[in-house]
């Protein structure tokens, strides 16, 4: 989230899209309805079917399954042709002035430098046109042909009502009710906020649909200001930690990056990723990057990181790819993994196309599962009838299952979607010889540790290195860890300006990522989390909800990365003279007597720059504003475009019926041999989409009696028509296959999901819950991953779970006798 | 001598009079229907904070689930697809007992205690004093309680009285996630639920209302719904629920006729004892039986 939870209530509109916030953030959602009751918000919901969040809101569209970038694409066009736009906002923070490179060209929905073969973008000419002065060059008239402003109306242009009713299905009229009520948050004293999850997330153009909208909020100023933002709601209670502590595969803490391959020389390294400012003025925060890493490497290797040694870089993984959850399963199928560790991870039930991931399974020598529960993933080897229809025997694998504590039953910080990094208390103790998670690391470690010190090894440096501050070596304890990736000084760390004045003692916890140095004087696991737990305490664990500016800016509750700061960009909520544009919702503002920032926030800025320095809002980007160009920083163009579900309905993308490389994603990475895994229309006609359900959490509740109690049994949904069409009634069982497999489960009828008009003909949706397996209380079921394809996002290779192809039929009679 | 918030008002098959000395406050629950997601939250913590665990079920093609009241679930949400403006709605009731005025059940109830009324309006099953019979099944005119296979006694939700009893808001209350559900004195509710009308009237809602019936003398369960003038959207909800009139006969004619009829019996024994002296079984009558 760029904003918080709480501060949902400070909107005057919400629009729910690529989520359903109600059905799988409840608790959240109340936010929802504080705004509606104290402000008298609107709530609009856009989704392919008519949610639990769709069932209290004031206005509901519907919409085909993958096709969000053609809707929002036609709220872009609607803002610029009707001119709703925050002008000041835009003039001043985004980058409608900026000059694009005359070769970047974009011709039948493929951009310049596309290569067909390789399915990828050679992106040099996705790029700025620079002056002399080594800035980007503008024309703040607007005027210039190869302005941004001028390439985004052009480019937008094409997305009219018409064209959103053809390819979304959403008629013009829900269309232009929808983006009349957005329009009217371009006014400065109003604003929107968009909460979205993994409705936009899994789709094979997910990041872009995230982009789009974003470019919406950017034009109507909402962005930076409170009660507005670009929300992403986790569905996990720690995935935010998870990706702020970078465990994906090409992440380091705090959203710094893995060095490729080709990138042996440190110092290049660290060039590339300290952008200089493309603008005067400009701030471009991540020339800081050589502290924030070189702090990293103290927090992992300790004494053994010198400068002489460029901070150990040498010991880390250079990329020859991401290693994301669908290439890791490519290289397992093929072979080339002996082994694999799966830790909180179900990935037979989370992962797309059940067959593959069970094919691939089987080729392991060894699987190691950590988990509280016995997951369908550690039993991927063991028949389960009809939900899992494998033979013991051909299998060689070992599986070990080591059982680890749960959440509850462990202290820790967790982070929310809000950024808060909220500090919980074991509430029981584990069942059994479950262990919590360090404490199996810990033991994994220690273990490794002693036979490279007893064996050597190929390269026993980084483990025999590694850092292993902890009282009990086996027992790392939650608050020893906390400290860690908080951070502390190594030596006395001074003021940049004043060698004299010590900020922090040698050996004391640091305030704030502001006192990191690259010269190896601080050590800090997790630079956006500095601070956390400082010389104060554990700020995680502070629980006032005094609320002194009565917009729910409860500062002394938890601590918010980064530097406890709750709304990102605050700055753009005041105009260019640091005036709030919404004086009764203020942020911050600029101060002229005390020479600084103040309000109910941190400001997001550096807290002395006076609005005449010229500084721009939008801090980590070189630019100082935000972009509306995406420059290089996408695998499919800077520009959003509509491309069609890997598996659609339609034979065509309707935006570029002539040309076939242009109907998916170009930039979409597709496995050898899958292909052939991807369904056609004429076999699967309907559109399917897979979801949760408030009544369960992932695979996890269906392991608890009251959650199997209030959802005991596997179900799809489809509309009325389709069910009449196909003869099946509400409680039948049905079949739905698609080109990867099939599943079992009783048909929901329901008026909630509409039949769609798609360029020209009748679209059905099925609607396809995610919950069930062949483990736990409540009835077996079969896998939903049996049906999804093996594609992920062209950036984060996240699967595409919301959009693809199946069919459905009837089943004779039922499989199981009713109670 | 009972918590004063439980102070019993009446009494099923009892003539004596209750206590009425102390004066305590009318509570009320009120269910917002425009505010809840149906996220079932509310029959889980029902389940938690009363013990209770349901059959783990099968679904029956539609979202509903366990698909109706048991002695286990107390309270299920009724989902109910509409179209009463040519616009999709998705209404969602919390159903379970209405807590009313006038309680169906307990004038139904032939056995001494086993339903009480308490001053704060609550209506509660003793089941230590209950037979069993269902007559309150049919005296209740939103068909909520149950009887349970196990032991043969009636069950419904109790509004949490023994949470209430000690200041504590219900457990459906307490873990709502929208504040769909709230809970206090009766007056309280009936105030919140006029300004909730007002804002569903202000978006679109125009026969928005409470519902509070008051054929029933009013309930200490109160709806918010968007169509008043419809209650039928909801589930079946009652337009103007009434006693079944079988049970204001019992109550209300019959019952003094039938004890009237039983006193005449008795006495009629009585005299026949006193007139005749007590029935003697002769010697050859008891050889007879063995």
């Amino acid at each position: 989230m760029t904003n918080h939870w709480v501060d949902i209530k400070n909107t005057d509109l919400v629009l729910i899209m690529g989520g359903n916030a109600a059905e799988a953030h409840p608790c959240g959602f109340k936010w929802v309805t504080e705004a509606k009751a104290h402000r008298k918000a609107r709530l609009i919901v856009v989704d392919p079917r008519f949610t639990r969040s769709a069932a209290v809101a004031d206005y509901y569209a519907p919409i085909r399954a993958g096709s969000d970038i053609a809707f929002l694409g036609g709220l872009i066009n609607y803002l610029l042709s009707n001119d709703k736009i925050h002008h000041q906002y835009v003039r001043d923070y985004t980058d409608m002035s900026y000059l694009v490179k005359d070769e970047f060209t974009f011709t039948d929905g493929i951009f310049s430098g596309y290569d067909p073969d390789k399915r990828k973008y050679d992106k040099a000419t996705w790029g700025y046109q620079m002056g002399e002065d080594g800035f980007v060059k503008t024309d703040p008239s607007l005027q210039d042909p190869r302005c941004v402003y001028q390439l985004l109306r052009a480019h937008y242009a094409r997305y009219t009502p018409e064209l959103v009713e053809r390819i979304c299905g959403t008629p013009q009229e829900a269309f232009l009710k929808v983006a009349g009520m957005i329009a009217e948050t371009a006014a400065p004293d109003r604003t929107m906020t968009v909460m979205y999850a993994l409705g936009w997330t899994q789709h094979s153009q997910g990041s872009q649909m995230i982009r789009t909208g974003a470019m919406v909020q950017l034009l109507l100023g909402n962005i930076g200001v409170a009660g507005g933002g670009m929300n992403a709601l986790r569905g996990h209670s720690n995935i935010q930690g998870l990706t702020d502590l970078g465990l994906l595969s090409n992440l380091l803490p705090g959203y710094m990056t893995l060095p490729g391959e080709a990138e042996k020389d440190f110092q290049a390294y660290l060039t590339k990723r300290s952008p200089k400012p493309l603008r005067p003025g400009q701030l471009s925060y991540w020339q800081n990057y050589p502290k924030f890493f070189v702090s990293t490497m103290k927090a992992w290797y300790g004494d053994a990181a010198t400068p002489e040694n460029n901070w150990c870089y040498d010991w880390l993984p250079k990329l020859d790819k991401t290693h994301d959850i669908l290439q890791v399963f490519e290289d397992m199928n093929n072979g080339k993994m002996n082994g694999y560790f799966c830790q909180g991870f179900n990935p037979l039930a989370s992962a797309p196309c059940k067959i593959k991931l069970s094919g691939a399974l089987a080729k392991l020598k060894y699987l190691v599962v950590i988990d509280p529960l016995a997951t369908e993933t550690s039993e991927f080897w063991q028949n389960h009838g009809e939900y899992n229809d494998v033979d013991p025997t051909q299998i060689q694998t070992e599986v070990f299952r080591l059982p680890s504590s749960c959440f509850a039953e462990e202290d820790g910080s967790l982070v929310n979607s809000s950024r808060w990094l909220q500090w919980h208390w074991k509430g029981a103790e584990p069942p059994g010889e479950a262990l919590n998670d360090q404490e199996i690391i810990a033991g994994i470690f220690l273990k490794l540790r002693a036979m490279y010190k007893k064996d050597g090894g190929a390269f026993p440096d980084p483990i025999l290195n590694l850092t292993w501050r902890h009282k009990q070596p086996a027992h790392p304890a939650p608050d020893e860890l906390a400290k860690e990736f908080s951070g502390r000084a190594i030596k006395d760390v001074t003021d940049l300006k004043d060698a004299t004045k010590v900020l922090v003692k040698a050996g004391e916890q640091l305030n704030s990522f502001a006192e990191l140095r690259d010269d190896g004087s601080t050590s800090c696991g997790c630079w956006i989390f500095a601070g956390a737990w400082s010389e104060k305490g554990n700020l995680m664990a502070r629980r006032d909800n005094a609320d002194p500016y009565g917009i729910g800016q409860n500062l002394n509750w938890s601590f918010a990365w980064p530097a406890n700061r709750r709304v990102l960009y605050n700055r753009a909520s005041c105009d260019a003279d640091g005036a709030p544009f919404d004086p009764s919702r203020k942020l911050v503002g600029w101060d002229a007597a005390a020479g600084k920032w103040t309000g109910s926030d941190i400001p997001d800025f550096k807290p002395d720059s006076a609005p005449a320095d010229g500084m721009g809002p939008f801090i980590m980007n070189p630019e100082g504003v935000a972009r509306f160009f995406a420059r290089d920083m996408m695998a499919e163009g800077p520009f959003p475009e509509h491309y069609e579900p890997m598996e659609s309905p339609l034979a065509n993308n309707p935006m570029h019926p002539d040309n076939p490389l242009a109907r998916a994603n170009p930039a979409a990475r597709v496995f050898k041999g899958d292909w052939e895994s991807f369904g056609s229309a004429a076999e699967f006609p309907y559109v399917a989409t897979t979801y949760r359900l408030t009544e369960h959490f992932h695979t996890w509740s269906k392991h608890v009696r009251l959650n199997a109690i209030v959802q005991p049994e596997q179900f799809v949904e489809i509309g009325e028509e389709l069910a009449a069409a196909k003869g099946i009634t509400a409680g039948d069982h049905v079949r739905v296959r698609s080109k990867r497999g099939f599943i079992v489960a009783v048909a929901v009828v329901t008026k909630r999901l509409k039949t769609l008009t798609i360029d020209g003909r009748a679209v059905h949706t099925v609607g396809i819950p995610i919950h069930w397996g062949f483990k736990g209380v409540a009835r077996n079921g079969y896998i939903t991953n049996t049906l999804t394809p093996f594609v992920g996002d062209a950036n984060t290779q996240t699967p595409e779970f919301k959009a693809f192809l199946v069919d459905i039929e009837k089943l004779p009679t039922r499989l199981q006798a009713k109670a | 001598m009972a918590l004063q918030p439980l102070d019993i008002t009446a009494r099923s098959a009892t003539t004596t009079p209750s206590p009425s000395a102390r004066q305590g406050f009318e509570v009320a629950k009120l269910i917002d229907i425009s505010k809840c997601i149906g996220c079932k939250a509310c029959q889980v913590a029902c389940m938690e904070w009363n013990d209770l665990r349901d059959e783990v079920g099968f679904n029956h093609g539609v979202y509903d689930n366990p698909m109706d009241l048991t002695d286990q679930s107390w309270t299920v949400m009724r989902f109910s697809e509409v179209e009463p403006n040519g616009h999709l709605e998705w209404l969602i009731r919390k159903d379970g007992c209405m807590h009313c005025a006038d309680p169906g059940c307990l004038k139904a109830c032939p056995a001494p205690g086993a339903i009480v009324k308490y001053g704060n309006g609550i209506v509660d099953f003793n089941q230590e004093h209950c037979i069993g019979c269902g007559y309150c099944i049919t005296g209740c005119p939103f068909n909520i309680p149950r009887i349970a296979q196990k032991d043969g006694k009636a069950y419904k939700c109790t509004l949490c009285s023994d949470r209430v009893a000690v200041g504590l808001e219900p457990a459906c209350v307490k873990t709502c996630p929208t504040g769909a559900i709230t809970y206090g004195a009766k007056d309280d509710m009936v105030q919140h639920a006029a300004i909730r009308v007002r804002d569903l009237n202000e978006r679109g809602f125009a026969k928005a209302g409470l519902y509070d019936p008051p054929g029933v003398g009013g309930t200490h369960v109160m709806y918010v719904l968007q169509h008043a003038d419809q209650p039928g959207l909801y589930a079946n909800l009652p337009a103007d629920p009434q006693i079944d009139p079988l049970v204001s006969v019992w109550k209300g004619i019959t019952k003094p006729l039938a004890i009237a009829a039983f006193a005449a019996v008795s006495l009629a024994g009585l005299f026949h004892y006193i007139t005749k002296g007590p029935n003697e079984v002769s010697k050859e009558t008891e050889k007879e039986v063995e």
